[in-house]
């Protein structure tokens, strides 16, 4: 499923909402997700998920195409963690992870 | 902090003008709707933001951490989140302090 076939599920159940406003409202949220982690900040979807950032220490890196070593920078990196509703939903209702 | 669904819907009501119903009950089916593709065995990838996709794990030998008692993961689907490019490098120019 893609952004615009989610636009779409979501503009055929609430037909009271103009499709333009569904789309504007799926981009405001993913936007409003985006800005959270881009400024360290977590997100909490309880049934859903997590979202937060890990960090990835400095490191030497090499040119592939030169064999140069470079030192590349420490950096952030979005992770998610799966909650335990979705986890259990797409194990076919079973929660075979032990820790919550 | 951190952001959650509550904060989500208020940013609807006051940006898009949806009334407080209507924003939660987008705000509920936006991630329903990711929920029930997965649950289907779907991929759903969000341009700009990133791909959820499915892996399927095989069954692993494990361990009661406590007891030491050997265990079985059994085989099981799990989700996975791969960041898009644009989150990525907005991401990256993060420059807090370390977690």
């Amino acid at each position: 499923m893609t952004k615009s076939e989610l636009i779409d599920v979501i503009a055929k159940e609430q037909g009271h909402l103009a499709y333009r406003d569904v789309e504007l409202a799926v981009k405001c949220m993913l936007e409003q997700m985006s800005q959270a982690l881009a400024s360290g900040d977590r997100i909490e979807i309880r049934g859903f998920g997590s979202f937060s950032l890990h960090y990835r220490p400095p490191r030497q890196g090499r040119n592939p195409k030169t064999g140069e070593s470079v030192s590349l920078a420490g950096k952030y990196v979005p992770h998610f963690k799966p909650g335990k509703e979705l986890r259990e939903r797409v194990n076919g209702g079973v929660d075979s992870d032990t820790e919550s | 902090m951190s952001l959650t669904k509550a904060e989500i819907a208020e940013k609807l009501f006051d940006e898009l003008g949806l009334n407080k119903r209507e924003a939660k009950e987008m705000v509920e089916m936006f991630f329903e709707k990711i929920r029930l593709a997965l649950e289907d065995g779907g991929q759903v990838k969000l341009s700009g933001f990133g791909n959820f996709d499915l892996r399927e794990k095989k069954q692993r030998p494990g361990r009661n951490p406590k007891t030491g008692e050997e265990i079985p993961i059994c085989a099981r689907r799990v989700v996975t989140f791969r960041p898009g490019q644009k989150l990525k490098a907005r991401v990256e120019a993060y420059a807090g302090s370390e977690q």
